[in-house]
């Protein structure tokens, strides 16, 4: 049987690896947003196990709204970055320094 | 048993996956095993009796979400050589941070800090049990209010999304009071002057 | 009449601050003429009320006045108010200020005809008669002290009138200095005074002066020391400034800077008084303190033998007058710390007009000399100038103490006071007062027969034009001749040795020296036959015979003794470096503790580091916190997790 914390281990593996895909990828903006995606997911991986194992409906109800926020970012985030794109004609982190102080 | 073999098929395939998404070269193929990713992760969700979610998760993420990214990644005019230039020298560093998270992590879930018994695994639920129904009742009793709350994020992220990336002119026509308002006799109204001519038909 | 008394107090004191104030703020609409008649009519109507104020207390025996005019205001118990105590001494010492003060306004309509500072001058010295006024009237210490600081800052105005004169802001500013050092012991006595008695009031202090007489207090670590001592020598330190007593002495010369007859009469005659008048007016605290007495008498001796020595070597005339008034003073001072109070009021009374004749000669021969003040460039007028001479002498015979002149019974009451004093400092002030009879004569007639005798000194321009001066001046010498010859002789026995003064001056039975001068007093005639048996009347006259010796017989002699002498000579000449020691230690030390604050204090410690310090370390700051303002998300992002990783080990671990 599957017990608990195989499914957090998992999810923490998956967390781990999006975070050093942020470090690794901190040039492309498409693949930080995308590691953001990942993160998110193994945040609800979490929020699902405790919910099956815990017989609780309330971490399927949060996994919901995160889902729904989460689409909500991704989307104004790509849109943003359309946008930068058409004024920058770059998505190099490199080049997005304009706030350096 | 069988569950068991699922749940390390489908994590061995998240966690290949993942490692994917953040080392593969081309952003295109990033966002197609970001795609597996959700689907592996959709498998182990109805493992543990989430069917709804998991069915969302596909269907809104990988069929909205991911395609959207998919969009966006092959619209763009990326220079790919460039991005991925400093690759190598930063894995080392990004390794060291994902081990330290992941320790930590561990401490924390491992340690038996929340004080928390290991429950075991539940029962299979019992038939006409619905996930969805029950999922239905939390959201729309106790979470009615924050599930309008998403909605109007959603409704926000819609238009912020739009008006970011409209790129024309406003096209649209509407009234514009004031000029309606300043508008002079002479430019509306034409008076004719028109000879008056005797009635040809008397009496007829 | 007693009723009508209060109103007349009252216009003796305001008439000159209406004239002051009329002179001062309106000077300009009234003009010369206006100024000088609505100060003088307020300064004259002043004197005459003080004279009818005189006639009604002292020959008439009417009530002592002490009341209180107006409350200023009450805090915690205590009242300050304006009050008048009028009683013998203060009526004496009101119709001495008020007269000479009239008669500054008076001469000074000539004095000051072309100056373009007319009304200011005048709006000065009636304001200075107020303060005066108010100063001597006063029944409490409130008002004493603000009379006090009046005196002072007219002083100062006056010292400094020509305030274009580099020397006269420096002198002014001296003698500011110098009093406020006083007034900051005299206001210490006052708060003590007021802590230990608990009011102001002159009559309720000195009630309870006996019942605290014995009274202790702690100021320094462990060490009891007298209530009445420390009360008195904090007092006395405000008369030492005032009067200008050693080592506060240092601003009285100086004030010659000011506008000569006037600043000469005020600061010899008047204001300078005001501390021998204080002392004598508080009396019955001093009686109570043997220390404070004979530190009295220790100071009063000092500067009379110190100073008089310092006139013998002074060759500016009106130097040696200002000198030898600071050995008159300190002569007052040593009368006050025998406990012969009325002796010291006599000698300033005396003294006010004989050296009032000394300097107005000494104007007479610098006007008659073009402004020459040095008497090495002098000698021989008594042939142009008889008038002048002749007063001169009285005046000098009157400041060694001839026998029968007006200073010969004051100074010689002193002598003998001291002689019959009791306390331990009394040896050594006799011997002081003695050695100074002899150093008196001896630079008075130095100062006389440098100018009037010997060889003709002056250049020929000069002598060509020499004459005797007009009678407006030797007018005023001639008045001023008759008192300083006379007066001693009336006033001798009812001022000294009749009951005077009343219950103004108290004396303790144990002090009272003059009481036992007193027994063998038989009429003035017995006074002068007794002087022939004591020393001071051989030592004066050997003091001229000296003088004679050394300036008319061998007038080479005196070059001799300076250059077989040089060091005590320079010594003289630099007044024992009081002057250098002041302006070393105190103005170059003050100098440099500014110069310290403000180049540490100001910029370096405000500027540098509180102002621009600030600004400088937040640049710093911001400069360093710019660098982790990168702009990159990556950064941003690490931050981040570096502190989840921190939180979370921390969260685990505690």
């Amino acid at each position: 049987m599957i017990v608990l914390s195989d499914v957090l281990i998992l999810a923490a593996i998956v967390f781990c690896i999006s975070v050093a895909g942020i470090f690794i990828n901190r040039k492309n903006v498409i693949i930080l947003l995308m590691c953001i995606e990942l993160m998110l997911l193994a945040v609800n991986m979490n929020f699902i196990a405790f919910s099956y194992f815990l017989q609780d409906i309330n971490g399927q109800v949060f996994v919901f709204f995160i889902l729904t926020v989460a689409a909500a970012e991704s989307a104004i985030g790509l849109a943003i970055l359309v946008v930068l794109f058409r004024n920058r004609q770059t998505i190099n982190v490199e080049d997005l320094n304009s706030m350096k102080g | 048993m069988v569950e068991l073999v699922v749940f390390y098929f489908f994590g061995a395939v998240l966690v290949i996956s993942a490692s994917m998404v953040v080392t593969i070269r081309n952003p295109v193929f990033a966002a197609l095993f970001l795609v597996l990713c959700f689907f592996s992760s959709a498998a182990i969700w109805l493992l543990m009796q989430a069917e709804f979610l998991a069915i969302a998760l596909v269907l809104v993420y990988v069929g909205a979400v991911m395609v959207l990214f998919l969009f966006v990644v092959m619209m763009l005019d990326i220079n790919i050589a460039r991005i991925r230039e400093g690759f190598v020298r930063f894995l080392p560093f990004g390794v060291i941070v994902a081990l330290l998270m992941l320790i930590a992590i561990s401490l924390i879930v491992g340690s038996g800090y929340f004080e928390m018994k290991m429950p075991a695994a539940p029962a299979s639920a019992v038939s006409g049990y619905s996930n969805t129904t029950e999922l239905g009742k939390a959201l729309f009793s106790n979470y009615l209010y924050p599930f309008e709350v998403a909605g109007v994020i959603l409704l926000v992220a819609i238009i912020a999304a739009i008006s970011l990336t409209m790129r024309k002119p406003r096209s649209s026509k509407a009234q514009q009071p004031s000029l309606q308002v300043k508008v002079k006799k002479g430019e509306r109204l034409k008076v004719l002057h028109v000879k008056a001519e005797p009635k040809q038909d008397q009496g007829g | 009449m007693a009723d009508n008394m209060e109103t007349i107090y009252l216009c003796i004191v305001l008439f000159p601050l209406l004239g002051s104030i009329i002179a001062g703020l309106f000077g300009r609409y009234i003009g010369r003429s206006g100024a000088h008649w609505v100060t003088i009519i307020g300064v004259g109507v002043s004197s005459i009320l003080s004279l009818i104020a005189y006639k009604y207390i002292v020959f008439d025996n009417g009530d002592i006045y002490n009341g209180t005019v107006y409350q200023w205001l009450v805090s915690g118990g205590i009242s300050l108010e304006i009050g008048f105590l009028i009683d013998r001494l203060s009526v004496t010492m009101m119709v001495v200020v008020s007269f000479v003060s009239w008669m500054i306004h008076i001469y000074t309509i000539g004095y000051m005809h072309d100056d373009p500072g007319y009304q200011r001058f005048f709006s000065y010295i009636s304001l200075f008669t107020f303060a005066m006024l108010m100063l001597v009237m006063s029944n409490n210490f409130m008002q004493l002290f603000f009379g006090w600081e009046g005196v002072g800052l007219v002083s100062y105005l006056l010292i400094g009138f020509w305030f274009k004169r580099e020397s006269a802001i420096f002198a002014s500013l001296k003698a500011f200095l110098a009093n406020r050092i006083g007034d900051f012991g005299f206001i210490l006595g006052i708060a003590a005074v007021l802590m230990y008695f608990n009011t102001l009031d002159y009559w309720e202090i000195f009630n309870s002066a006996p019942s605290l007489a014995d009274e202790k207090v702690m100021l320094i670590g462990g060490y009891e020391w007298s209530l009445m001592s420390v009360i008195c020598i904090c007092l006395f330190i405000g008369a030492m400034g005032k009067s200008a007593q050693f080592p506060l002495h240092v601003w009285l010369p100086d004030s010659m800077e000011g506008p000569t007859p006037i600043s000469a009469l005020i600061h010899a005659a008047t204001m300078v008084t005001a501390g021998i008048f204080m002392v004598a007016r508080m009396s019955p605290l001093f009686e109570y303190s043997e220390a404070a007495l004979n530190l009295v008498l220790v100071i009063g001796a000092i500067t009379a033998f110190f100073m008089g020595l310092l006139g013998l070597v002074q060759n500016d005339i009106k130097r040696v007058i200002a000198y030898s008034t600071l050995s008159q003073l300190g002569y007052m001072t040593v009368a006050l710390g025998a406990s012969a109070y009325a002796a010291a009021i006599f000698h300033l009374v005396t003294h006010a007009f004989f050296k009032a004749l000394l300097f107005l000669a000494a104007g007479a021969v610098i006007i008659v000399l073009h402004h020459e003040q040095d008497m090495r460039k002098m000698g021989g007028l008594y042939k142009y100038m008889p008038i002048t001479w002749f007063t001169c002498l009285i005046g000098a015979l009157a400041l060694i103490g001839f026998p029968g002149t007006s200073g010969f019974f004051s100074k010689d009451a002193i002598i003998e006071a001291v002689h019959a004093s009791t306390l331990p400092a009394a040896g050594f002030a006799y011997g002081a007062v003695l050695a100074c009879v002899l150093i008196t004569a001896l630079y008075t007639f130095r100062l006389f027969f440098l100018v009037f005798h010997g060889k003709e000194r002056m250049d020929n321009e000069t002598w060509s034009h020499l004459h005797e001066a007009p009678a407006v001046v030797w007018g005023p010498l001639a008045v001023l001749a008759l008192p300083s010859l006379i007066i001693g002789a009336f006033l001798v026995g009812p001022l000294l040795f009749g009951d005077y003064f009343g219950p103004a001056i108290y004396v303790l039975h144990d002090h009272n020296v003059l009481a036992e001068i007193g027994h063998e007093y038989h009429g003035v005639f017995g006074f002068i036959l007794h002087a022939f048996l004591q020393p001071p009347v051989y030592l004066a006259l050997a003091g001229v015979f000296f003088a004679w010796l050394l300036y008319i017989r061998l007038p080479d002699l005196p070059e001799k003794i300076a250059s077989k002498l040089k060091p005590v000579h320079q010594v003289l000449l630099n007044k024992y470096g009081f002057d250098d020691f002041n302006q070393f230690v105190f103005a170059g030390g003050a100098r440099l503790f500014g110069r310290a604050l403000w180049q540490i204090g100001d910029v370096k410690l405000i500027d540098g580091l509180v102002v621009n310090g600030s600004a400088l370390s937040v640049r710093w700051f911001s400069g360093v916190i710019r660098q982790i303002q990168s702009g990159y998300l990556y950064h941003y992002a690490f931050a981040m997790i570096l502190a989840l990783l921190l939180l979370i080990f921390i969260f685990v671990h505690y």
